[in-house]
């Protein structure tokens, strides 16, 4: 469907948006219910996600673990539930087992209907500058596209790397 | 998700705008501080400042000229970084596209209230 955008609103946001042909509320149950985000929420070849814990209530904890096939290496993340407003809002903090940014992410989830396709926004937002470019170094932001775009069509024309 | 400190300066950085923003002014062919400034609400040491992150982490160069001091973009770097990038986005798309795969079977089975 839509092309993946990436902005940075603020130094400590990182926000993502694209379009789903589909309605809101299957777009949000396929973010909270844990037999459906097992299903697509996994990250690059060869990683599944054995835990996916998922307790939908405001205060309530969220846990997921995903593991390599390959090397049988494990990465966990958990949070709570801060803000639930089925199908179009979601805010949740998010902490990874090792910590690799200092402080809690906050991720807020928008989800806005029109003809049947559903715009998705997420928006993480970090403690810190400091933290936020961490996730950008690091990667784990999920793909930083749109800042770059037109660097990278720059790039695109300009003649090979010497 | 261990990355080389070299690309850990470049990513840094490309998170400021304005120094994104020089970049995409030097793609276009090298220009001196004065030039670069010129564009920008900001003082020449202030687009200084911006410069001397982006030689540090590699992503530009000075040119020949002894008097005007013009910088130009070094795209090795750029090109390395971007990749790394491009890896991820593909990562997170790769999500994208098996959420919209499973949209595609929710939607079959969702029961049709208009119809």
């Amino acid at each position: 469907m839509g092309q993946l955008k990436v902005t940075m609103p603020s130094d400590r946001e990182i926000a993502m948006t694209r379009v789903f042909d589909a309605p809101r509320t299957l777009v949000f149950d396929a973010h909270t219910k844990p037999e459906l985000v097992k299903r697509w929420l996994l990250g690059p070849p060869g990683w599944t996600m054995p835990v996916c814990e998922i307790d939908l209530r405001v205060g309530g904890k969220y846990r997921w673990v995903w593991r390599s096939d390959n090397d049988g290496s494990t990465m966990g993340i958990g949070g709570v539930y801060r803000e639930i407003v089925a199908p179009e809002r979601l805010v949740t903090t998010e902490r990874f087992d090792e910590a690799w940014y200092a402080g809690e992410g906050l991720n807020t989830l928008v989800l806005v209907e029109k003809g049947g396709r559903t715009t998705l926004t997420q928006t993480m937002r970090y403690e810190s500058k400091e933290a936020r470019d961490a996730v950008l170094k690091s990667g784990m932001e999920k793909g930083v596209e749109a800042s770059y775009d037109r660097l990278v069509e720059l790039l695109a024309s300009m003649p090979a790397a010497r | 998700m261990v990355m080389q400190a070299s690309l850990d300066a470049t990513f840094a950085a490309l998170a400021d705008p304005t120094r994104r923003a020089i970049l995409t002014r030097l793609a276009s062919g090298e220009a001196s501080v004065a030039e670069l400034a010129r564009p920008f609400a900001m003082s020449q040491p202030a687009i200084s400042k911006h410069l001397k992150v982006l030689e540090r982490a590699g992503l530009i160069r000075r040119g020949r000229d002894a008097q005007r001091r013009p910088r130009r973009l070094e795209p090795k770097r750029l090109a390395e970084a971007i990749e790394w990038l491009e890896r991820y986005r593909r990562l997170w798309e790769g999500n994208y596209q098996r959420l919209d795969a499973l949209l595609e079977e929710l939607k079959t089975k969702e029961p049709k209230w208009d119809s």
